[in-house]
């Protein structure tokens, strides 16, 4: 058997057994942090893979996080009595808003958390693609599509709970998920999802469509003289990104109880960056270690030297682009192609 | 108040934000331009210029103290600029992501230091007392209309920094090599031009004109360690619309910006006009994705 499948099917094991290994906090933390790695693994597909760079993640993170949480705030309300969630009559409102009512029902949510993240992600991405607005510039337009999510999150309180966020949830589809026992299961689903992805992805990046994405980031120009449109893989990328962040926002939710505006907002996003960027964005399983790595030394760090963290986050950021450039994965796999061609892909780049 | 009263004091507003605008995204523009980077901790700068603005009154305070700390903040935030350039900026000028990256840490460090070292609540600049009129209209239609100075103040720096970053763009020889290598760096190059150094010196003057803007953000209200984040974003949109590295895309694209955010929030709050604007430059791209002036067109690039 060869090292690499060995150490899949150890950390495949070890994963699976986690629940019953380490104390449920660190479990708690553990599924957080797999959660996130749902939008790391989207961030290494459009920007690794497809030279795309959002600054904008924490949009469709959100997006999928709300609309399950949405359904967790009206779970055990009767809302034929005109019940409304608690922070809703805190601000006075006098009925529930039309668009909460079908998120009563726990399926329509489920369904939403990917498909309202992946309609908006396809939806911007082609707007903004199709005019071959592309680099930096998409990397400007996202910071503020997050800026625009989180501000207008807190600004409409009264629908979206405001700066506090939703919060305080008891039971998904009649189960109680504050129990024990729930976080196993929630954290079994979590590692299942990452499984599921990591693999679907690593298909999808060996079949033409992988093939088309790659040549779109190191030559858009080339492929189209080439008389391939980039516009489908690049938008369809992104729009997977979208709903793995969506996902990934929705356990995460889950996991810590509570989804807010300060989790989904420019900071946030680009922290999101920074999982893939340590970790590796050429390769899957880096951007699952980066994330992982990062928050686990976040944990520590912020709650040793609070301020320490914005320090160590900033310089961490300039080391790994500047120095590290394949992040940490990147020490660990040979280039896929002799030197001489890749510097001059990298001048076709410039 | 009188309705077309209130419409001028708002399209005044629009016009007071845009030259803001105009000073924070000006170095970004030039240098994006030039080096197809973006210098993320470019809001740090107005942020930078607005302590310096604060520290400059502590040691010469006075009327004239804000004419003092405008030529320091000028000097300062052009140094820490050119140091950023030659450390960061420069070694990854051929990946512009990754410029972004690097940058957005450095923004970062600069935000927690400045917290640490000033406090996260932020400082307080006094306007000079020259400052504290307001033009005030009773009779006619313009009644109930107020033109506070310190905006009129904002204006006329912003219309004399423009034109002079004109003048030296347009009529020196150091504007002719700008000119020169924003169309054609490898041209540029062979003909004799040190487009290195041009880089550098672009850099250097468009984070000082941050700093600079960041004094007269200090006269608006207390610097934050985050001051220049409320700014920074809208000046990425101006850059977006504007074109590459041009100076009068650049003054429109800010004019644009400014007066959409003074005339929508008429009739919406701040936080959906944010959402707004947004939807305006994406409408707008749809039109002309090259932005306002086209020096060169975006449509080919890498």
């Amino acid at each position: 058997m060869k090292p690499a499948s060995l150490i899949t099917i150890l950390t495949l094991a070890l994963g699976a057994a986690a629940p019953w290994l380490i104390s449920s906090y660190e479990l708690s933390l553990l599924g957080r942090f797999l959660a996130f790695s749902l939008v790391a693994l989207g961030i290494m597909l459009t920007w690794g893979e497809g030279g795309i760079l959002s600054l904008g993640q924490g949009v469709f993170f959100g997006l999928g996080g709300y609309a399950l949480a949405m359904n967790l705030k009206l779970a055990g309300l009767n809302l034929a009595n005109g019940d409304m969630p608690d922070f809703m009559q805190w601000s006075g409102v006098s009925a529930l808003p039309g668009f909460w009512y079908p998120f009563a029902n726990p399926w329509f949510s489920l369904v939403c958390v990917v498909l309202v993240p992946g309609i908006f992600a396809a939806a911007f991405s082609w707007l903004v693609f199709r005019r071959r607005i592309g680099g930096v510039y998409f990397a400007l337009i996202t910071q503020a599509l997050a800026l625009a999510f989180a501000t207008l999150l807190v600004s409409e309180q009264a629908f979206t709970g405001g700066f506090n966020g939703l919060t305080d949830f008891s039971t998904f589809a009649g189960h109680d998920i504050t129990s024990q026992g729930a976080a196993r299961v929630i954290y079994l689903i979590t590692f299942l999802l990452v499984v599921a992805s990591y693999f679907f992805l690593r298909w999808l990046l060996g079949t033409r469509f992988g093939t088309m994405l790659r040549a779109t980031r190191d030559g858009e120009n080339r492929v189209r003289f080439l008389g391939h449109n980039p516009l489908p893989y690049k938008v369809v990328a992104f729009t997977l990104a979208g709903m793995l962040s969506g996902m990934g926002g929705a356990l995460f939710t889950l996991h810590a109880g509570v989804i807010s505006p300060a989790l989904v907002g420019v900071v946030p996003s680009i922290e999101m960056v920074v999982w893939v960027a340590v970790g590796g964005r050429n390769v899957l399983w880096g951007a699952i270690a980066g994330t992982l790595l990062v928050n686990f030394a976040k944990d520590e760090i912020s709650s040793a030297l609070p301020s320490l963290w914005l320090y160590a986050l900033g310089g961490l950021f300039i080391l790994a682009v500047s120095f590290l450039p394949g992040g940490i994965a990147g020490l660990f796999t040979t280039p896929r192609m002799p030197r001489f061609f890749q510097r001059r892909r990298q001048e076709a780049a410039e | 108040m009188h309705e077309t009263a209130f419409l001028i004091g708002q399209i005044f507003n629009g016009f007071s934000v845009a030259s803001l605008f105009i000073m924070a995204a000006l170095g970004l523009a030039l240098s994006f331009g030039l080096m197809r980077v973006i210098n993320m901790a470019h809001g740090e700068m107005l942020m930078l210029g607005g302590y310096l603005a604060y520290l400059t009154l502590l040691v010469v305070p006075g009327p004239l103290g804000i004419l003092v700390a405008m030529p320091v903040a000028f000097i300062g935030a052009a140094l820490l600029g050119a140091v950023l350039e030659l450390t960061v900026i420069h070694r990854l000028s051929a990946r512009p992501l990754d410029t972004l990256l690097a940058t957005w840490g450095v923004s970062l460090i600069l935000q927690q230091a400045a917290r640490n070292l000033f406090g996260a609540i932020g400082v307080q600049v006094v306007a000079p007392s020259w400052l504290n009129h307001t033009i005030s209209f009773s009779t006619g239609i313009l009644s109930g209309l107020t033109l506070p100075d310190t905006r009129l103040f904002i204006l006329a720096v912003a219309a004399l920094i423009l034109g002079g970053v004109a003048l030296l763009i347009n009529k020196t020889r150091l504007g002719l090599y700008v000119r020169a290598v924003n169309q054609d760096r490898p041209i540029a190059a062979a003909l004799g031009v040190n487009a290195r150094l041009i880089d550098l010196c672009v850099f250097a003057l468009g984070t000082g004109v941050a700093g600079l803007a960041g004094v007269i953000l200090a006269l608006l209200g207390p610097v934050t360690p985050t001051v220049g984040q409320s700014y920074i974003v809208p000046a990425f949109l101006v850059v977006i619309l504007g074109g590459l590295g041009s100076l009068v895309g650049t003054t429109i694209a800010s004019i644009m910006v400014g007066l959409f955010t003074a005339l929508i929030e008429i009739y919406v709050d701040v936080s959906v006009a944010q959402v707004l604007l947004l939807a305006f430059v994406i409408l707008f791209i749809q039109i002309r994705p090259q932005g306002v002036i086209a020096v060169r067109s975006r449509a080919l690039e890498g």
